[in-house]
C-alpha cells in the first residue's frame, strides 16, 4: 500500500515539476509549480513529518506561489511570445541526474528499510524550537524582517521631483 | 520503500529545478527553478530524518522548517528584484541584462 | 441513554462498517471509514448550505421590512430546490479567449479548499472527521490556498473587471489572514496543542458549578473572538467587506464571467467558508460541543455545536443586513493599523492571564492590557472627522 501511494505521489510531483520547468506559457507554469508543492507536501505526510507538510502548503502555496503569480502579472508585456529556451541546460541537468543516481545506487548504506518511529508531535517540535534551536529561530526572525524591509525598499518608487 | 528511492526522487526534482534555472530565459522561471531545488533538498532532509537510527532527534525536521522560511524570504527578495529590474529596463529576459558586460 | 443518543452517529458508522470488520485488510477499513466521514460531512453541510441560502434571504427581507422568498414551499423553504434547478439548466458560457483549463479549475479549487477545511472541526463527542495533530494549522493551510484559486478565477476569465476584482479580493484576504491567525494563537498557547479535540477538551470545566470555562469569557478571549469573527467576515467576502463582489462597483468581481453551475459553486464555496470559520470560532472560543450549563449535558453534543453555529451564522446575516460596504482603503487601514496590534495585544494578555496563575489579579491585569492598548489605538488612529447628525426614514 505504501509503495502504491509513493508511486502515485512521485509521478504526480514529477509531472507537475516538469510542466513548471518546460511550459512556455508563464501562468500555467506558475500554477503547476503551486500544484507541485502540494505533491511535495504529500511526500512529507508520507514520511511522517506532518507539521512540515502543513507549513510547506501554508508558506509555499499560500504565499510564495501567490507572490510569483503577482510578479508575473506586474511584469507582463503583450504579446506573450514564447521566451527562449537554452538546450545546453537540458544536457547539464541530465548529466547531474545521472551522476546523482549513480552515487545513490552505488552506496549500499542507503538501501535500508524504514525503522518504526514514534510520530513527532507538534509539542515536541515546539519544545525543540524554544529549547535547543532558539538561536536559529531568532536569527530566522531577524532574517525575515530584513527580507521584508529589503523587498519593500527595492520596489518603493522614488518620488520624482 | 527504501531510502534510496526517496533520494532518487529528490535527485530527479533537483535536476528538474536545475533544468528550469539553467535553460529558461525569463527571470521568474529561474526563481521557480531555485525554489524547486530548495524543496528537493528539503525532501532529502526529511527522508534522512525518517530513516535515521533510533532514538530520532528532530534535527531533520528543524532544518526543513528553517529551510522553508529562508526559501520564502529569498523568493520575496528575488521577486522584488525582478520587479525593480523590470521597472528600469522594461524586460525580464536575463539575456538582455548585459550592461556590465566587458 | 443520553450517552447513546449522543454517540448515535458513531454507532451507526460502526454498524455500517461491521460487514468489513473481521474480513477486510486494515487499509480498506480505514478508507471505508474515511469515505463515510466525508459523505456525512458533505451531506450535512450541503443541506445546511441550502437551508441557510433561503433563510438568509428571508431574514434579510424581514430586516428590510419585507417578506423574503415565500412562494415555493411552506414559508418558501423549498426555494433552494428551485434555485438549484435554475442553476443547473443555465447555459454554461465560457469567454472565447479565456484560458479554459484555469477558468474551469478555479471554482473547483475554491470549493475544495472550503470543504477540506470542514474536515478537522469537532462536531460532537468523538465526532471529528479527521483527527490531525496540527488540525488548526491544516485549517489555515487550506484556507490560504483559496487566494490562489481566486486569482485563477480572475485571470482565467481574460477580463479586466475580473482581474481587478481578483486583485482586490487577494489584497483583502492576505491583509486579514494575519489577524485571523494571530488571534488563534492565544488559544493555542494557553491550551498547548494545535489539536482541535484538545482545545475543546480544555474548555470542559465549570467554575462555581455553573460558569463554563469557555475562552470567550476571558478578557483576551473575548477580544480575540471579536477579532477572529471580523477576520472571518472578511475572509468569506461578506458585507461589509464584500468589495470583491460589490455588485454596484465591479459587476461581480472575479466571478463575473462565470454562469450557471460554476457560479453556484463559487456561491457554495463562500457559504462553506462561512461555516468553516464559524465552526472554528465555536471550537476555539465557545467551548465546542460542550453545554453552557452542566445540567443541560443530557442534550447531545452535536445539537449544542449546531446551535452555537446557527447563532454565529445569524450574526453573520444580521451584520450583512445592517452595515454598508467599507471602502478599500478604510478596510486596509483597519487591518494593518488596528487589528494587527490588537491581535498581538491578545497574545500578550493571554500570557499575562496564564502566568498570573488565572486568579483574579491575572484577570484584572489582562483586561487592563487589552483596555490600555484599545484606548491608546483609538486615540492614535483618530482622524478627527466630524459626522453630521443622523436622520432616520421609516417605511410607512
Amino acid at each position: 500500500m505504501n509503495t502504491v501511494t509513493f508511486t502515485i505521489i512521485a509521478i504526480f510531483t514529477l509531472t507537475f515539476a516538469l510542466a513548471a520547468a518546460t511550459n512556455p506559457r508563464l501562468m500555467h507554469a506558475a500554477l503547476s509549480f503551486a500544484v507541485m508543492f502540494v505533491g511535495i507536501a504529500a511526500f512529507f505526510f508520507l514520511l511522517g513529518a506532518e507539521f512540515v507538510g502543513l507549513v510547506q502548503i501554508f508558506v509555499y502555496v499560500g504565499a510564495v506561489a501567490v507572490l510569483i503569480v503577482f510578479t508575473i502579472l506586474l511584469t507582463r508585456r503583450d504579446p506573450e511570445k514564447t521566451r527562449g529556451f537554452n538546450w545546453g541546460g537540458v544536457v547539464i541537468a541530465i548529466a547531474v541526474f545521472v551522476g546523482l543516481v549513480w552515487a545513490i545506487l552505488k552506496s549500499t548504506s542507503v538501501s535500508i528499510a524504514p525503522p518504526v518511529i514514534k510520530a513527532l508531535t507538534v509539542k515536541q517540535i515546539g519544545m525543540a524550537l524554544m529549547g535547543s534551536y532558539v538561536w536559529p529561530l531568532l536569527c530566522v526572525g531577524v532574517l525575515l524582517t530584513a527580507a521584508l524591509i529589503g523587498a519593500l525598499i527595492l520596489v518603493l518608487e522614488d518620488k520624482r521631483q | 520503500m527504501t531510502l534510496s528511492i526517496f533520494l532518487i526522487v529528490s535527485a530527479a526534482l533537483f535536476c528538474i529545478g536545475l533544468l528550469a534555472a539553467l535553460s529558461r530565459r525569463h527571470a521568474i522561471f529561474i526563481l521557480i527553478g531555485i525554489e524547486m531545488m530548495l524543496a528537493a533538498a528539503n525532501i532529502n532532509f526529511i527522508a534522512f530524518w525518517r530513516f535515521a537510527p533510533q532514538p530520532a532527534q528532530p534535527t531533520g525536521v528543524m532544518v526543513a522548517i528553517f529551510s522553508i522560511a529562508i526559501a520564502a524570504a529569498e523568493a520575496a527578495i528575488g521577486l522584488a528584484m525582478v520587479i525593480a529590474v523590470y521597472r528600469h529596463f522594461r524586460t525580464t529576459n536575463v539575456d538582455q541584462l548585459d550592461q556590465l558586460k566587458g | 441513554m443520553a450517552r447513546s443518543v449522543d454517540q448515535i452517529f458513531i454507532h451507526a458508522k460502526e454498524w455500517l462498517l461491521s460487514p468489513l470488520a473481521g474480513r477486510a485488510p486494515d487499509w480498506l477499513i480505514q478508507i471505508a471509514s474515511s469515505l463515510i466521514n466525508i459523505a456525512a460531512v458533505l451531506g450535512v453541510f450541503l443541506t445546511l448550505f441550502a437551508l441557510i441560502s433561503v433563510l438568509e434571504r428571508k431574514i434579510l427581507g424581514r430586516m428590510q421590512n419585507r417578506y423574503g422568498p415565500n412562494r415555493v414551499g411552506p414559508f418558501g423553504l423549498l426555494q433552494p430546490v428551485a434555485d438549484g434547478i435554475k442553476m443547473l439548466i443555465k447555459e454554461d458560457i465560457v469567454p472565447a479567449r479565456a484560458d479554459k483549463v484555469v477558468h474551469f479549475l478555479a471554482p473547483i479549487v475554491v470549493a475544495a479548499a472550503a470543504i477540506l477545511a470542514l474536515g478537522v472541526i469537532p462536531y460532537g463527542r468523538n465526532m471529528t472527521p479527521f483527527v490531525i495533530d496540527g488540525g488548526i494549522l491544516f485549517f489555515f493551510a487550506v484556507g490560504s490556498t483559496t487566494e490562489l484559486a481566486v486569482f485563477m478565477a480572475g485571470w482565467g476569465s481574460n477580463n479586466k473587471f475580473s482581474m481587478l476584482g481578483a486583485m482586490r479580493a487577494i489584497a483583502q484576504m492576505i491583509s486579514y489572514e494575519l489577524p485571523l491567525i494571530i488571534t488563534v494563537l492565544p488559544v493555542v498557547m494557553v491550551v498547548g496543542s494545535l489539536n482541535p479535540d484538545k482545545i475543546v477538551f480544555a474548555q470542559k470545566y465549570y467554575s462555581f458549578g455553573f460558569v463554563p470555562h469557555w475562552f470567550v469569557f476571558t478578557p483576551w478571549g473575548a477580544t480575540a473572538f471579536i477579532l477572529f469573527f471580523v477576520s472571518g467576515l472578511v475572509e468569506s467576502n461578506r458585507t461589509p467587506f464584500d468589495v470583491p463582489e460589490g455588485e454596484s462597483e465591479i459587476v461581480a468581481g472575479h466571478m463575473t464571467e462565470y454562469s450557471g453551475f460554476k457560479y453556484a459553486t463559487f456561491f457554495m464555496a463562500e457559504y462553506l467558508g462561512m461555516f468553516a470559520v464559524s465552526g472554528l470560532a465555536v471550537t476555539l472560543f465557545l467551548g465546542g460541543w460542550h453545554a453552557p450549563l452542566p445540567w443541560f449535558a443530557f442534550i447531545p453534543s452535536y445539537v449544542w455545536f449546531f446551535a452555537k453555529l446557527s447563532i454565529l451564522l445569524f450574526v453573520f446575516i444580521w451584520i450583512r443586513g445592517t452595515l454598508p460596504r467599507v471602502r478599500v482603503d478604510q478596510m486596509m487601514n483597519f487591518a494593518w493599523k488596528f487589528m494587527l496590534p490588537m491581535a498581538f495585544t491578545c497574545l500578550v494578555s493571554a500570557a499575562v492571564w496564564h502566568y498570573a496563575g488565572r486568579r483574579l489579579s491575572g484577570w484584572l491585569w489582562s483586561f487592563a492590557v487589552v483596555a490600555i492598548v484599545y484606548f491608546g489605538l483609538s486615540l492614535f488612529l483618530d482622524t478627527g472627522k466630524k459626522f453630521t447628525p443622523r436622520t432616520y426614514r421609516f417605511a410607512e
